[in-house]
């Protein structure tokens, strides 16, 4: 029984080695690659070519902008289309036409912070209206997937990880569920008032 | 007897451990990563594939360089739940749904068929994750 945990001791050993030997290896060159440089390289995008999911051998798939030849210009972040979108916006990297119909339109942005206190052990969640109504209009959420009034609508984390309420967009086109910081970004005691008074949901 | 048997047969997992190790090992460095789509982006094949087209493949990332979320999924009408549109090609060409844009006006018409029916044909439709997720309701 020894000699056979130090055979499977020894393998795991030989499967570490052979993971680091796949690692490039520095070379003088690149020896310090300047932080930017890490994060935003074009080859961080699939390309159309070879995303498994357009026709490389279809008339389309030649004609179609990479994603890498825009997004690559964008704020980076670590998930999702590596791009933070808000931000893109925020700091004038695009400027997406508001409306199609009225070419005055210009969208309501709120300045509306909500905090979900009910997040058992995580930080709790900050809801920035803010950053959402950059993009989106009031009727896009309210009132038929969540209700105005502070409590009345009662979701919980399984209902974001199945697609439903912030599931419709975080997780298929706003940032990833794996980015959990992001939302769950207040700590308890960073409040000063006691939880129990912001509470916004029962 | 034949409790030697069993005892041999409960046995051959740590005997085997040092080749499952490296098997696994090895199997981590070769396995090709999933197919990966760019975050966000929608196969809509609902009737492409039956009629004899490819896929639709529809960029969010493209679109929302260009269109605040609200465009399409107010103005034009788009419900945000993959599957949950009807979209038909007489729709798109009469006006409605990606013939809001899609009009030669805003964008390209819908006489360029190849720029939206490019994908795999036999594609599942609904949205495909990116770098780490598979898409709502996926996990």
């Amino acid at each position: 029984m020894k000699r056979q945990i130090l055979i499977s001791l020894f393998a795991a050993c030989f499967g570490l080695f052979l993971a680091a030997c796949t690692e490039p290896e520095p070379t003088a060159k690149n020896a310090v690659p300047p932080p930017d440089a890490l994060r935003s390289g074009p080859d961080r995008w699939k390309t159309i070519m070879t995303d498994k999911l357009h026709d490389p051998t279809g008339p389309g798939a030649k004609q179609l902008q990479n994603p890498a030849e825009a997004l690559f210009y964008l704020p980076a972040a670590f998930s999702g289309n590596m791009v933070r979108w808000v931000e893109a916006i925020e700091e004038g990297y695009i400027e997406p036409r508001p409306s199609i119909l009225d070419s005055n339109y210009e969208m309501q942005v709120l300045d509306l912070d909500v905090i979900r206190t009910r997040t058992a052990d995580m930080p709790m969640v900050l809801f920035p209206h803010r950053k959402h109504t950059e993009w989106l209009e009031c009727g896009n959420c309210h009132e038929w997937l969540f209700k105005s009034k502070r409590g009345a609508t009662r979701f919980g984390m399984f209902d974001v990880l199945n697609g439903e309420y912030c599931g419709r967009c975080h997780g298929a086109v706003a940032f990833p569920l794996v980015e959990c910081f992001y939302c769950h970004s207040v700590r308890r005691e960073q409040l000063k008032k006691p939880v129990t008074e912001l509470e916004m949901h029962k | 007897m034949i409790s030697d048997l069993f005892d041999y047969i409960r046995q051959i997992p740590y005997r085997c451990a040092a080749g499952i190790m490296i098997l696994l090992a090895t199997l981590m460095l070769i396995a090709p990563l999933p197919a990966a789509a760019e975050y966000g982006d929608v196969v809509i094949n609902k009737r492409a594939g039956k009629a004899g087209m490819r896929p639709v493949i529809f960029p969010h990332w493209f679109h929302r360089i260009r269109f605040r979320c609200r465009v399409c999924h107010t103005e034009v009408g788009f419900e945000m739940r993959a599957g949950s549109n009807n979209i038909l090609m007489a729709d798109i060409i009469e006006g409605r749904f990606c013939g809001k844009c899609h009009n030669n006006k805003i964008a390209w018409g819908p006489q360029n068929c190849q720029l939206c029916h490019s994908g795999l044909p036999g594609l599942e439709s609904g949205v495909r994750g990116g770098p780490t997720t598979g898409g709502p309701g996926k996990w």
